[in-house]
């Protein structure tokens, strides 16, 4: 096999985005569980994990640039280490939220107990399905799962438009849990967005597979649609 | 750090997958073994036997030479030793006395050769030019070519009295006298085997590189030939030249029959005429002291002419090459 | 200004060797289309039939069409014709080792019959301006030999000898692989500027300079062309797994 170095190489950096993945992904479930045990001890740990995130994140985006230069990556090579770097990213913002999840759990502590209607721990184990099937998808180079994740964001959208309106009406008839309900609100929004980058992930990694770039497939359609109603007005 | 299980088993199947073995270099220790040791010694003796072969060998190769070197220089200085004495005004511009008459000259006989070698270039050159053209651009690998070569190398080893011969019964028996045109036609046939080879061996030896340039622009194949080619290697051509004329003209028995020798002056080509060689031969071959002395005399002015024409050739064609030739 | 070339069902043979098989190509005029593939996989043969320098070979033959613009060049005109519509640029660097810097330029011309010395010394500096060389030896033209340059200006210098005659098509087979890095940037950048007025084919082992220079890629594959697109896409996401493996180095 020719170009043994470089392929292990890759294999490494594959590695390294891996083990970053399970560490935002471990950084998501433990603010979860923060909140559902009320443990603020978890909420330190995964501010300790955050440290780790950050370093690798800049270790791998290192590497990856080490590769583009000395090596001259081709075709799924060069797809590769492209959809390396932006899962990179996406990653560090996932423990970005996890990050957040746990500040507002914090903050919820320090308030009296409500029961809100909203159910953020099926949120959350949506979320982190998506983030985990993106991450198979990854490992398996698959672009079929990678297809499914990007299906399941609607649910967690539409949870999140739900809670937001619920969470509102609590807000205007129980003006004293409005602090609980905020908070809460902002989890399910942080939920929201682990959601969305488990999609970009998918996209990613169809990219990486494929070679196709399916990404704001909504707006592209938006602006397809646009554009065919102005060619109407104008004829 | 704790992992979730689903990853933990991931990486673990990742890393058992083989590495490259000795991906690195080891670095052994700074004590030298006993072995290493004698391999130095041999490597020292071996360092020292390369020195003296190569000190034999350009002792050889100088001795080569000298030995090569060395006949030219002894016969040249002999023939200064025996014939400069007799060098005079008058052995440039005098033709022979009489026999019994002390005095004369060879003007005749210098004039005689010009004239031999002259007609023998215009003949031998362009034909070997042109077969060694053909040999090397046009014909290769075709049956013509091999006979071609063939015939030339044949008419190389021909003996020169045989050559003499030859052109005897051809030329000077049917025209019914001996003439300067049949002895500069024995020349020229004798240039002709060695000007064919050599330009043929030049021509082989220009890049096929600059042929294909050549090519590519659109020119036509017999232009290239001519114009690139033939002019890419027009020094080596021109030193073939030069080593065939060098050796025809210290020809005697081809002109024994063909140019006969002519005690008087002439220029004409269809009477006898004098050469240098051939007046030597007869001065060296009689009885007399004084012609003795004037073949002696003869025989350094032949080298020195010899000498004279190559090198002026070499001036001349070396100028125009440097002046980048348009 | 360049014509396309379309070539048809293009066969060719080196005494027993079929060493090209069915090729179909169209290449683009005006633009720079680059052939790439491994040693011996028939992108310089192929790109000799498109001059008929092919033939020079005593034991090559040819089977199929080639079209330059509207010209069938195996059956309309010979050999020494289309030579002047195609031009061609070596491997290795070979200005004609006797002449100066102006004779090498003008040779094609000169060779052909034109002596008109206002008209040569135009198009000599003409050329040597279009192949960015004419600063280096405007001074030296006559006096230096085409010989004494260095490796890159030599290639310069064989461009320029080649666009003197006014091609439509300029052949470089693998041109700058002899060259340094800033040689051979020159070069590219040279392919570059040239492409808007000649179609220019170019035989590479570089990737990357493919990559750099043309338009549109074809990689060979023992004798045949595997697929021809695109540079971008080639090089990005092809659509062959043999071209993918030969551009990822994953050969064999």
């Amino acid at each position: 096999m020719t170009r043994i170095r470089f392929q292990q190489s890759l294999e490494e950096l594959k590695e390294k985005l891996l083990e970053m993945a399970g560490l935002s992904e471990q950084a998501v479930q433990r603010a979860i569980e923060a909140y559902r045990e009320h443990d603020l001890s978890m909420c330190e740990r995964v501010y300790q994990g955050e440290i780790t995130i950050n370093r690798l994140e800049r270790e791998i985006d290192q590497a990856a640039l080490d590769l583009l230069a000395m090596e001259q990556p081709m075709a799924r090579d060069l797809r590769f280490i492209l959809s390396v770097i932006k899962i990179n990213a996406e990653l560090e913002r996932v423990g970005n939220a996890a990050k957040t999840i746990s500040d507002r759990v914090r903050n919820i502590e320090k308030m009296a107990v409500a029961e809100l209607p909203v159910n953020i721990p099926k949120m959350a184990s949506m979320a982190s399905e998506m983030v985990r099937k993106s991450l198979q998808s990854f490992i398996e180079a698959d672009a079929e799962l990678a297809r499914t994740v990007l299906t399941m964001d609607d649910a967690v959208d539409a949870m999140n438009k739900a809670a937001f309106k619920s969470l509102i009406k609590v807000m205007e008839e129980q003006s004293q849990l409005a602090p609980q309900a905020l908070n809460a609100l902002m989890i399910s929004r942080a939920l929201e967005r682990v959601a969305d980058h488990a999609t970009n992930i998918a996209e990613d990694v169809i990219f990486w597979v494929l070679g196709d770039d399916v990404r704001h497939h909504k707006s592209l359609l938006r602006e397809a649609a646009q554009q065919g109603k102005s060619g109407e007005s104008a004829s | 750090m704790p992992l979730p299980a689903c990853w933990c088993g991931r990486l673990r199947a990742e890393s058992r997958r083989p590495r490259i073995k000795n991906a690195g270099i080891q670095e052994k220790g700074l004590r030298i073994s006993a072995g290493e040791k004698k391999l130095k010694n041999e490597h020292k003796i071996r360092a020292k036997f390369r020195a003296l072969s190569d000190g034999a060998a350009t002792g050889l190769a100088v001795l080569a030479t000298i030995l090569v070197v060395a006949p030219l220089v002894a016969i040249f200085a002999y023939l200064v030793y025996k014939g400069a004495n007799s060098l005079s005004w008058a052995f440039f511009t005098e033709v022979p006395r009489p026999v019994g008459v002390v005095g004369g000259g060879m003007a005749n006989a210098i004039l005689g050769s010009s004239i031999l070698l002259a007609v023998g270039s215009l003949i031998g050159v362009p034909v070997g030019i042109s077969g060694g053209i053909f040999l090397a651009e046009f014909g290769r690998g075709t049956k013509l070519a091999h006979a071609v070569r063939f015939t030339a190398d044949v008419l190389n080893g021909v003996p020169s009295i045989v050559m003499g011969i030859a052109i005897y019964s051809l030329i000077v028996v049917p025209q019914g006298h001996f003439s300067a045109f049949s002895g500069g036609v024995a020349l020229g046939i004798m240039m002709i085997p060695t000007v064919c080879r050599t330009t043929e061996e030049m021509l082989l030896m220009v890049p096929n590189a600059v042929r294909e340039a050549a090519l590519a622009l659109g020119v036509p194949n017999w232009r290239s030939v001519l114009a690139i080619t033939v002019k890419t290697a027009s020094p080596g051509i021109i030193t073939g030249c030069m080593l065939a004329f060098a050796r025809v003209a210290g020809e005697t028995a081809p002109l024994i029959f063909t140019a006969f020798g002519n005690v008087g002056w002439n220029t004409r080509l269809d009477e006898p005429i004098s050469a240098l060689p051939l007046q030597i031969y007869v001065y060296a071959l009689s009885p007399y002291d004084d012609w003795h002395r004037l073949a002696w005399a003869g025989a350094l002015v032949l080298i020195v002419l010899i000498v004279l024409a190559v090198s002026l050739v070499r001036y001349v064609t070396s100028r125009g090459v440097l002046k980048g030739a348009s | 200004m360049g014509v396309g070339i379309e070539v048809t069902t293009l066969n060719a043979w080196y005494g027993s060797n079929h060493a090209l098989q069915d090729i179909n190509l169209n290449i683009p005029a005006n633009h720079a289309t680059a052939l790439i593939g491994p040693s011996g996989c028939g992108k310089s043969t192929f790109v000799r039939c498109l001059n008929r320098m092919h033939e020079t070979n005593p034991v090559a033959r040819v089977t199929g069409t080639v079209r330059i613009g509207d010209l069938d060049i195996y059956k309309d005109c010979n050999p020494v014709e289309i030579r002047r519509r195609v031009g061609m640029v070596f491997q290795r660097p070979n200005p004609f080792p006797t002449m100066s810097i102006y004779d090498n330029v003008a040779a094609g011309l000169k060779l052909n019959g034109y002596s008109n010395r206002r008209v040569l010394d135009e198009i000599v500096e003409r050329s040597l301006k279009n192949s960015a060389l004419w600063d280096e030896v405007k001074d030296d033209l006559k006096k230096k030999s085409g010989a004494s340059l260095s490796g890159g200006q030599q290639q310069r210098l064989c461009i320029a000898r080649a666009l003197a005659v006014d091609p439509e098509v300029l052949l470089m087979d693998e041109p700058a692989s002899a060259l340094d890095p800033v040689s051979t940037a020159k070069i590219e950048d040279l392919i570059f500027q040239l492409k808007a007025q000649y179609t220019i084919v170019i035989v590479t082992h570089n990737m990357q300079q493919a990559a750099r220079v043309a338009g549109k890629t074809g990689f060979f594959l023992n004798g045949r062309m595997v697929e021809f697109d695109a540079t971008d896409k080639i090089f990005t996401n092809p659509s062959d797994k043999r071209t993918e493996d030969y551009i990822t180095g994953r050969f064999g």
